[in-house]
């Protein structure tokens, strides 16, 4: 606070002339104010992933990074200790698809999702690939912290609206300011089959859609090979024309990113899997909640999954006279079956919450799909690991291993425990305590004498460190 | 048969994992049935010899090689499976896209669905074989695929091998939208009138000659080594109209009045190329002769009409009229209802024009086979050809006739005594499966009340410790794990 009053005092005049200056000092007073970068967490239960369970050991995190971990490992003089007596240290979990940080249902995105104006691939409905997640994020968004508090230190955040919404990043759950938060900006080309047009517009079917998008990624191809030629004899060849959909995928594309492909159905599943293949991208599925019936294909086709945790189920106020086909209810009986099938097959999978709106709510999901008979080991590695790899991050995510991104959680039990409460949390080498959230007072009641503590407790159960 | 009770069965049976699947038996003779070869005769008392899906012989003395299985159709009758040659089955998503007046890069193909119940209620009703087509709300629409109802098999395994692809053509009242007015507010799209029809195609044709010349110019340009040459870029939109102009695409051209088929004959002649079949086609009777020469066929309802204005000029003579006069007729379902009786559809034609029985029998069997280009392999039940049959327990141009199993190279998709004995088992599956989700909703909604009685409760609990940030002592907050602080180790 003292730091942005100051600059505030600065005269206009001065502020370039001082700017240099400025910057300089920020920096030192954020290496010397008191903000820890080294810390160890000993006599701990440690659990890699990547390698065997460590009983009584210690993880220690230097700058951000994970330095040293193991049953006898050197703690650093500089080090903060945290004693992890009874505590168990797990990375931090991954959350291969949220729209954290990002606002939702906005007129925007609204906006992007209607084709009623479009009548022909050419219009480029419902497509705005240059909108980058990671320059929209809202730090502010209350989720973050939940999901944080939750264990959760990484994720997939995706915008949406539209067939073509732009570009998805993965985030860290904390930092000082939005691009701290960003570990990779454009990680991935979500995609929806979702038409768009109503009766008059274009696409107003699923084909016309399937049809659009090959469409826009055959130009796309053009474009790459194009370009490279009109740019070595712009004399000779004919001046291309600029269009912004082309000019942005192609680069998205020859950069190697995902493409996520909608499929939750065994039908769409399948599907997803001839149209990648059919269109040589670098194809990741999401939904997969029927993966439990094609899980074969899916394993030969190597193309991994993220699987929604949010189980099919009847819908709220649904018409209870309405008949049910065998199929819907074999479907909602099973998804939860689909890891298991899946990690049986050996389809590489991660988790997401999308469509779940508190962390608690994905704990429970995984207990469904555990309960169906997923190893928990399993389940973890999707929270981790696994989903590290599918994101293409399995170097410095995922897994608590020297020279890994300092993501941890620590809890006081098996972390899919619904008794296990969560300690620590470790986000790029950034430590926050959690404390035990206490629910709201009842208007009128009378306020407690510790003031400080009460107002501590409501606003916000996690404290950085040197903020 | 009670439709009713075949629906509620077909929906029961729909998803058995093992029993809906047929076995895969590599022999099997069906044996003392009478045999509706429509090529070559009825035979009494006849046997067919199925061996790895093919028919391997017919006759009235086969017997049945070691470890074949037996099918004994006795005092029932086998014709080849039926072909629809125009359905809207198995489709994921909109038949239509109606958006753009040409919408040829939508493909049918790209959105099988191989769980549509319509598959198995079909198989129900004969049918081993469907034309898949596009709706009708444009001039030009998308691209169509045949299929067999290989129920039970993912939708990579439905389409009929080597059968050529299609188009969805549509003529007259439809693709101008006279039947779907135009909300306030929004443009109508064109064309507005048959005139205009003609216009939307002949200069999608024009496009697609261009874009041809454009990529045959590349391809000549390359082919002499020149370099740095930028390709035309790919048009789906146009790609399937090219692959009509090379006889790589059937059209099939939904039409009513002889006007517009008149029309689209000389705009095909100018474009050189052909229209496979004329769909619906109910006034095919009036210029039959003209649709014969053009080397069309024509696929009708049976007895349809007065539907709509372009639609009161039609008769239940059409089939046998366009018959007569030597086009290749075929009846259709367009409705997955109506396909499951076809066999009824083809009889109405005897009444109607007096056709033969095989000539009948043909209009949903060998001629749109002939049609759809699969007839080498489908249609009739000739040696060599795909073991694609029905079985009834009558006469199947009787109104008594009902399916007993169908059969598609040669395995088993669709066997009435197996869907009856299945009916209970699946209804209490069913049950329990509702029964499961009601207790588990009561669990969950005792659990949330629970949780409601908790949360009122709590707000008495005292408020957790005061907190303070580590960097101000040893504290860290209310958890006091924190054992040293920065150097504190040393």
């Amino acid at each position: 606070m003292k730091l942005r009053s100051r600059c505030r005092l600065v005269p206009l005049v001065l502020l370039a002339v001082c700017a240099v200056t400025l910057i300089g000092w920020v920096c030192t007073a954020r290496g010397e104010g008191g903000e820890p970068r080294y810390f160890a967490v000993k006599n701990a239960r440690i659990v890699p992933v990547s390698g065997p369970v460590i009983e009584n050991g210690t993880v220690v995190i230097a700058k951000g990074l994970i330095q040293a971990v193991g049953a006898n490992v050197a703690i650093p003089p500089e080090a903060w200790v945290i004693d992890g007596k009874g505590l168990t240290v797990y990375p931090g979990l991954i959350d291969a698809g949220t729209n954290l940080g990002l606002a939702q249902d906005d007129d925007a995105s609204k906006k992007r999702s209607a084709g009623a104006a479009a009548s022909r691939p050419e219009d480029r409905p419902a497509t705005t690939p240059w909108r980058v997640a990671a320059d929209e994020l809202k730090t502010d968004d209350k989720r973050i912290e939940s999901w944080r508090n939750a264990g959760f230190t990484t994720a997939l955040t995706v915008p949406d609206g539209g067939i073509f919404p732009g570009q998805a990043a993965v985030i860290d759950l904390a930092g000082e300011r939005p691009g701290d938060y960003v570990v990779r900006p454009r990680a991935s080309v979500p995609l929806s089959f979702k038409p768009v047009g109503g009766f008059f517009g274009f696409p107003d079917s699923l084909m016309g859609t399937i049809a659009y998008v090959r469409q826009v990624l055959d130009d796309t191809a053009w474009y790459a090979q194009a370009e490279p030629i009109y740019q070595a004899n712009p004399t000779k060849t004919d001046r291309l024309p600029y269009d912004r959909t082309e000019f942005i995928l192609s680069r998205a594309l020859q950069n190697n990113e995902l493409v996520l492909l909608p499929a939750n159905s065994s039908i769409q599943i399948v599907r997803g899997v001839r149209l990648a293949n059919e269109w040589k991208i670098r194809a990741v599925l999401y939904g997969g909640q029927q993966g439990y019936e094609v899980a074969a294909a899916l394993a030969a086709s190597k193309i991994p999954v993220l699987v929604n945790l949010k189980w099919p189920e009847r819908a709220k106020d649904s018409d209870p006279e309405a008949e049910q086909t065998l199929r819907e209810l074999r479907f909602r009986d099973r998804a939860p079956g689909t890891p298991t099938a899946l990690a049986k097959a050996g389809v590489k999978f991660a988790f997401y919450s999308d469509g779940l709106a508190a962390p608690k709510d994905i704990f429970k999901s995984v207990k469904r799909a555990t309960d169906a008979g997923l190893a928990p080991d399993a389940a973890l590695r999707a929270m981790t690991l696994d989903a590290a790899d599918i994101l293409g991050l399995g170097d410095r995510l995922g897994s608590i291993a020297p020279g890994k991104i300092a993501n941890l959680v620590v809890t006081d039990g098996d972390i899919f425990n619904e008794k296990t409460k969560v300690k620590h949390v470790f986000v790029d080498g950034r430590w926050f305590v959690v404390h035990e959230e206490t629910p709201p007072e009842k208007p009128g009641e009378k306020k407690p004498a510790d003031d400080d503590g009460a107002a501590a407790a409501r606003s916000n159960h996690v404290e950085g460190v040197g903020r | 048969m009670n439709p009713k009770i075949l629906c509620a069965a077909a929906i029961l049976v729909a998803f058995a994992p093992v029993a809906s699947r047929a076995q895969n038996p590599s022999t099997i003779l069906i044996q003392n049935a009478t045999i509706l070869t429509v090529t070559h005769g009825n035979i009494e008392h006849g046997s067919i010899l199925i061996r790895d899906g093919k028919i391997a012989a017919v006759g009235a003395d086969l017997k049945a090689p070691e470890g074949a299985t037996v099918i004994d159709a006795t005092g029932q009758f086998v014709m080849p499976g039926i072909i629809d040659c125009h359905s809207h089955i198995a489709v994921d998503g909109s038949v239509n896209e109606a958006g753009p007046a040409v919408s040829s890069m939508a493909n049918i193909a790209d959105v099988l669905n191989p769980d549509d119940i319509d598959i198995y209620r079909d198989l129900a009703g004969g049918v081993t074989a469907a034309n898949i087509l596009h709706g009708s709300a444009n001039p030009i629409g998308g691209q169509t695929v045949v299929i067999k109802l290989r129920w039970g098999k993912p939708a990579s395994e439905l389409p009929f091998e080597g059968a050529l692809p299609g188009i969805k053509f549509a003529l007259g009242e439809n693709p101008k939208h006279s039947n779907f007015p135009t909300p306030p507010g929004v443009t109508p799209r064109y064309p507005g009138t048959r005139l205009g029809v003609e216009e939307v195609i002949r200069q999608a044709f024009i496009e697609a000659r261009e874009y041809k010349k454009q990529w045959d110019d590349y391809n000549r340009r390359k082919s002499t080594g020149e370099q740095n040459l930028i390709p035309p870029r790919r048009d789906v939109r146009l790609d399937p109209l090219v692959e009509v102009m090379d006889g790589k695409r059937y059209v099939h051209a939904h039409c009513y009045r002889a006007d517009e088929i008149l029309m689209l004959i000389r705009v095909a002649n100018e474009f050189g190329f052909k229209v496979r079949t004329f769909q619906h086609v109910l006034e095919g009777y009036k210029i039959a002769d003209e649709i014969a020469a053009a080397g069309a066929g024509g696929s009708t309802f049976s007895d349809w009409w007065a539907y709509k204005m372009e639609a009161f000029d039609a008769i239940p003579y059409n089939a046998a009229l366009m018959t007569e006069r030597g086009v290749i007729a075929s009846v259709n379902s367009d409705d997955a209802q109506e396909a499951r009786q076809l066999n009824q559809e083809a009889a109405k034609s005897m009444k109607f024009g007096g056709l033969s029985a095989n000539d009948a029998l043909k209009l949903i069997t060998l001629n749109p086979a002939i049609q759809l280009g699969i007839d080498a392999r489908a249609g009739s039940i000739d040696v060599g050809k795909d073991a694609d049959l029905a079985i009834y327990n009558h006469d199947p141009l009787s109104v008594y006739a009902v399916v007993q199993k169908t059969l598609i190279d040669g395995q088993v998709y669709f066997d009435r005594q197996r869907d009856i004995a299945q009916r209970s088992t699946l209804a209490s599956e069913k049950q329990s499966l509702l029964d499961k989700e009601k207790k588990s909703a009561e669990e969950k909604k005792a659990e949330e009340k629970k949780a409601e009685e908790n949360s009122e409760k709590q707000p008495e609990k005292k408020p957790s410790q005061k907190k303070k940030p580590p960097q101000a002592g040893n504290g860290n907050g209310n958890t006091g794990i924190v054992t040293g602080v920065a150097g504190g180790a040393r």
